[in-house]
């Protein structure tokens, strides 16, 4: 049973990975646009490198 | 202000905590933005669907001087320009173009902000209260499948140290609705969600502490996420049918050109006072209340009165806010302005019949009207059943949370939100938005739909009947003659006659309120009115062309009919709805289009007093009325009905009066939500059926104190899934 020492502290570990991508991609608005983002995948503009936020 | 309250910032204070002192520079900061946001213009796309249309539109803009940057929100349709010292006039023709359609958006209307906010803190409760749920679920797992002893007692406290954070941080909002409903001395829904979360989390410490065999840290998290979906879902809903709407307001910026001595400014209509000279071109909406001091012209009083036909205009005629000039720039005297012109004055009216409509319950109030009393009655019912034959506190307390929890309403939670979801959905890809969470509901139990004439089933644009009545030699000149004026009647001449090209007159001269007249090959011509010499009291549109030495010419004009108009009608009277036509305008038009729609009761010339008492009448009779109309003389009676909608193309206190808003022209999908709201009504009781048929076979096991978390998390996932996918029925069909 000591193994449960390893996998618990694991699967919490990756549960809080997952919630903190989760807020991470929340506060960075990132749902703001969901049709507009599987769009622009197609567009061949900035494909290179990211496109300069300027705000 | 902003500047004032940036001021205020800088005031040097004794700090009693950091954080106070963060306070006002964070005022500062958010003002600074607000600042820079003044260069910000938002421009609404009602086209643009792909990905094509983005790199369009941004590259369009980002060529143009002066633009920083330019980014479009395709979910939104709109696009925002950070462009110092460019207008939205000057971005309109850049982007028509490069082929897209823009409008310009009142960025102060959009204020969505506090919404949005809303929206992502119930996000982040979900997102939290998931992953506690997850993790707890795999500790539970272990302990159904039967951990003992020690491990059972490990995993119960690593559960707790995840729940009791949780439930204290994504039960919030079902805290303070359920502490709210309970300083009012109500039950609300909130109330036995809050006591089911509270009780089963101090239930499952102490069993925990006791080493006992079920804790229900799962049952908590879980009962925390189902309800927020639900929570979340009825705040998407009306965030999306709220930002529709302010888009449709913020389309219209209202303005007016003010005239100070000799110099013209043009300023927002809500700076304008009692007093004020103000000019109002042809073709432009009076902004305020006033007397005409200079000027003729005629004046379309369709949207409030719903007369199809123009009235003469000359100076001392009082005016009100709404009605469009027409032929001939008038200057105007302001006598009331913003809250105190007849548009607003409406506003006490619409308040007033509002009141009357606000005493619907919906059907969830209903149903938790019914249901925590009864929760309640039953916890209490097991908790003294089982101390009375046991004598056990511990037992008895264990199974009057066992109780709460299977019967808590997690099922009902979902069961309205999930619905309404998917019936607004797919309302809105049809066309109408709905504004009102319980519209949806009242628009089920309608039985009779009266509807506005002009602007509603007809589009206030008149169409020439028949072009052959002008003998083709005429035509060149009719034409010339026609596009001589911006009066409706003109348009209509001139787009009937597209097709010839326009003779050449000389003198063109137009008389507002009497019409245009020319020369052509040293002939009098003349198109217009002609009240001087035919004394006409036809009951149809219609103008007069006269030629030096020729009889003159009736020209017969009907109004365009909105389409879908037919459709829609045929459709609810196919249903056995009892349709009525009630107007402002002359008994003839009125007769002709009810025939022509088969519209069997109609009334013409109806004030919109009387508007509003017909539907008054009907409504104590107890007929559940459908008011369909536009204009301001629907007003009061959109607001007294049992549900309204009205046309996007209707006055803003029309919009504001109705429940719903046709997005587009086409009238029929009037009749759709008819049919929609029929099966979202039957949806939600359906859910509410299979929820309470859950209950039925859980409430007896956990009376009998054979619950075991396990079988709570069971029977409420399982009812909460159901549920879903039951409103998930509604959304498809037609895409």
């Amino acid at each position: 049973m000591e193994i449960l020492a390893i996998l618990i502290p694991v699967s919490l570990g990756l549960g809080g990975a997952g919630l903190g991508a989760f807020l991470w991609a929340l506060r960075n608005r990132q749902f703001e646009d969901p049709k507009g983002g599987g769009e622009r995948v197609l567009s061949d503009q900035w494909d290179d490198k990211p496109r300069p936020e300027r705000d | 202000m902003a500047d004032l309250t940036a001021a205020q910032g800088f005031q040097p204070r004794i700090g009693a905590c950091p954080a106070c002192d963060a306070a006002p520079l964070a005022q500062r900061l958010a003002d600074q933005a607000k600042a820079a946001a003044a260069h910000i213009l938002i421009l609404s796309l009602p086209n643009a669907h792909c990905a094509l249309c983005i790199t369009q539109v941004e590259s369009a803009l980002l060529a143009q001087p002066g633009v920083r940057s330019a980014r479009v929100n395709l979910t939104l349709r709109r696009v925002t320009v950070e462009a110092p010292g460019l207008q939205a006039a000057d971005l309109i023709p850049v982007l028509a173009r490069a082929g897209h359609v823009a409008h310009e958006l009142d960025p102060d209307a959009l204020s969505s902000t506090a919404a949005d906010r809303a929206g992502q803190d119930l996000l982040m409760r979900i997102g939290v209260a998931g992953f506690a749920m997850m993790n707890i679920m795999i500790l539970s797992v272990a302990v159904w499948s039967g951990a003992e002893a020690a491990t059972r007692d490990l995993f119960h406290w690593i559960s707790g140290a995840i729940a009791l954070p949780t439930v204290a941080f994504a039960g919030q909002p079902f805290f303070a609705s359920a502490w709210a409903s309970l300083k009012a001395w109500r039950l609300g829904m909130d109330v036995p969600i809050s006591l089911a979360l509270i009780l089963a989390s101090a239930i499952s410490v102490f069993e925990t502490t006791q080493s006992g065999h079920h804790a229900y840290f799962d049952a908590a998290v879980m009962l925390c996420f189902f309800l927020l979906i639900g929570r979340y879902l009825d705040h998407r809903t009306r965030a999306i049918a709220r930002s529709a709407a302010a888009e449709l307001t913020a389309l219209e910026v209202p303005r007016a050109t003010l005239l100070s001595g000799i110099v013209e400014k043009t300023v927002p209509v809500a700076e304008l006072r009692p007093g004020d000279t103000i000019r109002v071109r042809p073709g432009g909406r009076i902004p305020a209340d006033g007397i005409i001091v200079d000027g003729t012209s005629e004046i379309d009083r369709a949207m409030l009165t719903g007369e199809t036909l123009p009235v003469a205009a000359a100076p001392g005629l009082a005016l009100s806010a709404g009605e469009v000039n027409l032929t001939g720039p008038l200057v105007l005297r302001v006598t009331a302005a913003g809250r105190d012109s007849s548009l607003s004055r409406l506003a006490s009216l619409v308040e007033a019949a509002e009141n009357a409509r606000g005493r619907y319950t919906s059907l969830a109030e209903r149903a938790a009207r019914a249901y925590s009393p009864a929760v309640h009655l039953l916890a209490l019912t097991s908790f003294a059943g089982w101390f009375w034959t046991s004598g056990d506190l511990r037992l008895a307390l264990n199974f009057a949370a066992a109780v709460l929890i299977i019967t808590c309403p997690c099922a009902l939670g979902l069961a309205v939100p999930a619905v309404a979801t998917a019936a607004s959905g797919r309302l809105f890809r049809r066309g109408l938005l709905i504004k009102e969470g319980t519209a949806l509901e009242r628009l089920a139990e309608v039985d009779t739909v009266v509807f506005d004439k002009t602007g509603t089933l007809t589009l206030g644009q008149p169409r020439l009947m028949d072009a052959t009545v002008i003998p083709a030699d005429l035509r060149p000149l009719t034409r010339a003659l026609a596009e001589g004026s911006s009066h409706p009647l003109s348009l209509a001449l001139a787009e009937a006659l597209a097709d010839t090209p326009p003779a050449v007159l000389e003198d063109l001269r137009e008389q507002p309120g009497q019409g245009v007249t020319a020369r052509w090959q040293a002939h009098r011509v003349s198109l217009g009115r002609s009240d001087a010499l035919h004394q006409d009291d036809t009951p149809t549109l219609s103008s007069w062309l006269s030629v030096e030495g020729r009889v003159a010419l009736r020209l017969d004009f009907i109004d365009r009919l909105r389409p879908g108009a037919e459709e829609c009608v045929a459709r609810l009277l196919a249903n056995g709805l009892w349709v009525i036509l009630l107007s402002g305008d002359r008994a003839a038009p009125v007769a002709a289009l009810a025939r022509q729609l088969g519209i069997q009761d109609w009334r013409a010339a109806v004030t919109p007093v009387a508007k509003a008492e017909a539907v008054a009448a009907l409504a104590d009779a107890g007929y559940k009325v459908l008011m369909v109309g536009d204009g301001l003389n629907d007003t009061a009676a959109l607001a007294r009905a049992h549900a309204s909608i009205s046309p996007a193309s209707a006055l803003d206190a029309a919009r504001v009066a109705s429940d719903m808003v046709l997005t587009g022209q086409d009238l029929s999908p009037v009749a759709d939500a008819l049919a929609v709201s029929r099966l979202a009504t039957r949806r939600i009781r359906q859910n509410f059926a299979i929820s309470i048929g859950y209950n039925v076979i859980a409430v007896p096991i956990a009376l009998l104190g054979l619950a075991t978390p396990l079988i709570a998390a069971l029977a409420m996932s399982a009812s909460s899934i159901t549920v879903t996918l039951n409103a998930l029925r509604l959304g498809g069909g037609s895409r």
